[in-house]
Order: C-alpha cells, then structure tokens, then sequence
C-alpha cells in the first residue's frame, strides 16, 4: 500500500456540473484518482471528455456559474482544497499548485512584458524584492530557452511556441509541488514538442515536482507518464501504471483508441476506428456511457451502473466484462 | 504507370513589406496516377502553400507545372475550369472552410452547378449519391454546419471536393482538427474513395504516423524547399537527411519498452523572408560547413530515395 505522504494529490469523487437555463452538461461525475509524489499521471481522453473541467477544479479557476461543484474533496497532504477560502486559495495557486494553459495565445496578459509576467508570480509568493524577482524571471526564460535580453518584450512579439514557452516558466517560477499541464504540446511542431517535453522531465526529476499530463496523444502518454487514467464522459473508465494500460489495455473504449491511431511500425492497412461519435454530456446515456459505441455491448451495459474493478493491483477497468471475470 | 501530376522547379513568392517570402522554392516532384503523395513538415515550410499552388488557388512565381502531360500555367479560361474540375482541394479547417449559411445541400449544389454538366433534377439525385458516398446521413441534408460535430463538417468539405469526379485531391491537413477516434473515420474514407473512384491524393501533414499510414511516396520539407524525397516505408526505415532524422526522431513512440534516441534540435526555424543561399536548415544542423552555403542539389541516393544534403555520403557512411 501507498503510504500516505506518498500520495500527492488525492481527488475524491469529484463530480462538477455546468448548469445553464437551457441545460445541465454533466462533465465531470464521480472522479476518483491518486497521484504519487513526483510521478507523472496521464489524463487521456477526447474532446469534451472532462480532462480540463478536472484541472480546473483542482486549481479551483471553473468559471462559476455555470460551473458547479457537486461533490469532491481534493487533498494535499491532508488538507482539502476545497474548503480554503478564496485568499487561502490564492496562496495555493501559482506557489504549490500550478497549470500550463492549453492555449499560448489567449494565455498571457497582452499588455504586460513577458519577463513582468514572470517576475509578478515570484514577488507574489516568494516575498522577495523587485530586482531579485527580475533575476529570477530572466534565470526562468534562460531557463525554457528564451534570451533574457527578451524580458521587456510583449507577448505579441513572441511566436506561437516561445509564448508557450512563457506560460511554462511562469507555472515553473515558483518550484511548485504540483504542475497541472493541459496539453501543454497541442499547439507545437514536433521537434518543439520534444524540447519542451525533455525540459518537463528535467524539472520533473530534478525537482521532484508532481505531474498530471492532460493529453489526446497516447504518444505523448507512453514518453512521459508514470501512470495513466483514461476519461470518457466525465468518467475514468480505466487507470492503472503506463504498463498496464500500454500492454493490458482493458475497457473496450480504450482498446478503441489504440485501434484508432495509425503506428509507425505496423503495415496494416485500414484502421479501426471506434464506430460513432461520443455522447452529448447534457444527454448522457443511461448505465455504461460507452454502451453506444461499444461493439461489446449487452442489454446489460444499458441498464445499470458500472462500478471499477480491480483487474491486477493498481489497474482498475469500469466495464461489466471485467467485472464479471 | 501514368504521371499524373509533375513539377519541375516550381516556386512561389511573396512580397512582404521586408522583402520577399520564399515559401514554395524550387520544388521538383511527379504523382502516378492513383498514388499518394505525403508532404510533411513543420509549420511555416510552405506545405500549403505547395497544395494550393498545385490546384491553381495560388499562381506560381516560377517553375514547369503540368498536368495529364498539359502545361497548367499556360491554359485558358476553358481548359482551366477543366482543370480546376479535375482538382479540388479539402481544407484543414472544417470550421472556417464551410459557408455558415448555407446547408449541406447548398454547399455541393453549387459546386454541381457550376459545372453546367447537370440537369437540376440530376443534381438533385447526385447530391443524395455523394452524401451516401462519403457517409453523411439523408436527414442532415437540410443542416447548416453549426448543426454538424468536425467529422461530418470535415465530409461536407470532402463531399463537396469530389462532387465532380475530380482526378487529383490536395488533403490540406484534413484530420489535424478532428479527435483521434474521428480522425481514423475520416483517414479510413479517403483510403476507400481512392480505391473507388482511382483518386490520386497529394496529402499534406505534420502528423507523421498518418503520412505514413496513408502515403506511397513522401516528400519532407524544410522552409520552402524539398530535403528528402522516397517511397513511404523506405524513409522510416532509413532517413539521410540530417533534418529528416531529427524529425522522424521527435515523434513520440507508443512502445514503451524501447526507447529511441531522440535528436533534439537546438534553435528556432530561421525566417523565409530573403533567406541566404544553400541549405536553409544549415543553421541548425550539426553537421554543417561552409559547402552547405552553396546551393544544394537533390541526389539520389539509393532507388527513387533523394536527399538534398551535401554531406550525405560523410554523415551516412555510404
């Protein structure tokens, strides 16, 4: 068993809803999840699956309303994040707990110089003085490979992928426990891509930091992670180490997505794709979300609930064929 | 079999208040008839720019472009609208490449009427057909894109490319936009309407696995020009190209036992904007003299494996 100092952060049963006049879109039910210290945990899914609702409301920045927070409990070594207090919270944000945003262009203050931006994190949390926050910011951009020279530069004079680079060293400014990063290589070309994945595993083993990697690329996954939960419909439907999922992938929906991505080594010729499109998260259906689409499915699947099952230590499926076994 | 697309030496400028863009320069490369062609890349090396010129959306500024053995650039205004019947292009971007007011209907029936080939009672059935072709559902006829996920508005575009038989496809990024489960629907589609219909495709990406999945023969680019051409399985089984291996490196790989080497490759893509003469990836490229500030030339290699290097023979060991 993991000791409990080990673990970093524990979610429990998060369930977050965005509720509109029209609708209630259930994006997030029931999540449950664990991290050890230092390891990398992979959130993998598809658009509109849930990865980004969970980060949000770890780094508690859903925008409520609509978003509410049904249930949930989010500890860091003991203490429940969502019970701090906003000013509490503040302290968390930027110092402990970070987040690499998705998107580079809509990330960054516009008006604000990049090393500024920088710098702020670093006098915020670490109380220290103007011209040292300004040698640790310019130390920050050395860092992700940006010149110094270029502190009192605006984003706009930045390319796509140097601005990712910005919103990287501000999440790694003040050494956080945790990083929160949401496909933080969606947006690059394939080389930037490794340059900016072999500096997260640098700082990742150099500093120990926690990581949870949100990503649709299994390519990405199978580089970086120590463990791996696959989300479908707001739910984890399969979590274990990178082996188990990568070697043992159990749940038909996961098996779907190996199917789906053409290999660089494999000659065949078609692919096999998941058959349908995912569910609308405002009309979930009943029993198994996967039911639908899953070429396994009973009359079973659609009448009840599925519940995790532990298939091997650690490597938990949510499929009634593996609970049956 | 028969070469159904053959550029030799093509280029495409720009003028940019700093100078000149070079973004297609001196591009030399031929499509056999019910072939794939795979363009790959990094953003910004002309790959589209490439595509569009190929399917005379853009003009180009220099070089032999011909196509069924006929010279496109010096066509007139009939033999091009043949032309451009015969080559349609999809567009990576499902969203903004649609009209938002028009329906899925509308959209192919433009294209239909256009031609002036179709009666309207005849359009009307073969709008049905195309729909069925490409996998749209009949009750979606009327819906407007806002109405349609990515993938069915990624076949609308297609739909609307092969309304009229066309010969030749350029598949400008068409599943970058979609997720993974889509995207192997619409990859599985195009593979089966080119078996069907005898389509050639020149298909442009940066998603290696895909190129390889779907290509015969594959061109990789580096800012504007060709560094390495051959077919598909020979070049990820052997790269010469320094710039070639490093990107072929990149890819994250899904075995996680066996761990590649990666190369990674220090410093920014340099600026197309009035470029130095010679290899344009010299600048990165460890392996790199002053011999590299020369022009370059594509030499093969081995069988139908060309490389615009140099230094090939010293690097390789050949």
């Amino acid at each position: 068993m993991m000791k409990e100092n080990d673990i970093f952060p524990e979610v429990k049963d998060l369930t977050v809803e965005y509720v509109t006049k029209e609708e209630t879109v259930q994006a997030v039910n029931d999540v449950l999840f664990t991290l050890r210290k230092g390891k990398t945990l992979g959130l993998v899914g598809e658009t509109g699956a849930g990865k980004t609702t969970i980060a949000k409301s770890i780094l508690q920045v859903l925008p409520v309303p609509p978003a509410v927070v049904k249930s949930g409990e989010i500890l860091i070594e003991g203490q429940d994040l969502m019970k701090l207090s906003e000013d509490e919270m503040c302290k968390v944000r930027g110092k402990r707990v970070t987040m690499i945003f998705q998107d580079p262009m809509t990330a960054l203050n516009p008006v604000m110089t990049v090393g500024h931006q920088i710098a702020e994190v670093v006098q915020l949390h670490d109380g220290v003085s103007g011209v040292e926050a300004k040698k640790r910011a310019e130390e920050m951009l050395e860092m992700v490979g940006i010149p110094a020279a270029r502190y009192s530069e605006y984003p706009d004079q930045f390319s796509g992928r140097m601005r990712q680079r910005v919103v990287i060293a501000i999440a790694l400014a003040c050494n956080p426990d945790l990083l929160l990063a949401d496909e933080p290589t969606t947006a690059l070309d394939v080389t930037i891509q490794a340059q900016v994945l072999d500096l997260m595993r640098e700082l990742n083993k150099v500093k120990q930091t926690s990581m949870i990697l949100i990503t649709h690329d299994l390519g990405v996954v199978a580089e970086m992670c120590d463990d791996v939960a696959v989300v479908y419909a707001g739910e984890i439907i399969e979590s274990g180490t990178l082996a188990d999922i990568f070697k043992k992938p159990t749940h038909p929906y996961t098996l779907g997505l190996f199917g789906s991505i053409p290999k660089i080594d494999d000659d065949s010729e078609r692919l096999n794709p998941i058959m349908g499109l995912p569910p609308n998260p405002a009309d979930l259906p009943n029993g198994c979300k996967f039911h639908p689409r899953c070429p396994y499915a009973t009359e079973e699947c659609a009448r009840r609930d599925v519940q995790m099952t532990e298939l091997t230590e650690g490597h938990f499926c949510r499929c009634l064929k593996a609970e049956r076994r | 079999m028969a070469e159904l697309v053959k550029v030799e030496h093509l280029k495409k400028y720009f003028s940019v208040p700093k100078g000149t863009l070079h973004a297609v320069d001196d591009i030399s490369l031929t499509i056999d008839e019910g072939k794939t062609m795979g363009i790959v890349g990094e953003s910004g090396c002309g790959k589209s720019t490439l595509g569009r010129t190929l399917v005379h959306l853009l003009e180009s500024t220099d070089g032999k472009f011909s196509f069924e053995g006929k010279d496109v650039t010096s066509l007139n205004k009939r033999e091009l609208k043949k032309f451009r019947e015969n080559a349609q292009i999809i567009f990576q971007d499902p969203y903004s490449s649609l009209d938002p007011r028009m329906t899925v209907e509308d959209t192919i029936y433009e294209t239909l009427r256009l031609s002036r080939r179709y009666s309207r009672n005849d359009i009307m059935k073969k709008i049905t057909e195309i729909m069925d072709l490409v996998g749209i559902a009949r009750r979606l006829r009327l819906a407007y894109p806002h109405e349609l996920d990515g993938g069915r508005r990624q076949r609308v575009g297609i739909a609307r490319a092969l309304a009229l038989d066309p010969k030749f496809v350029v598949c400008d990024e068409p599943v970058s936009a979609l997720d993974v489960s889509i995207q192997a629907q619409v990859l599985n589609l195009l593979q089966d309407l080119q078996k069907e219909k005898g389509l050639t495709y020149m298909f442009i990406t940066h998603d290696l696995s895909v190129v390889r999945h779907i290509s015969n023969d594959i061109c990789v680019m580096y800012l504007g020009q060709l560094v390495e051409t051959s077919p598909s399985r020979e070049l990820f089984k052997t790269q010469y190209h320094p710039y070639t291996k490093a990107l072929l490196s990149a890819i994250p790989s899904l075995d996680i036992d066996h761990k590649m080497d990666r190369i990674v490759l220090k410093g920014e893509i340099t600026s197309p904007i009035d470029p130095k003469p010679g290899c344009r990836f010299a600048d990165r490229c460890i392996y790199a003299t002053d011999a590299c500030r020369q022009p370059q030339k594509l030499v093969e290699v081995s069988p139908s494996h060309f490389v615009s290097c140099c230094r090939v023979k010293e690097i390789n060991n050949l």
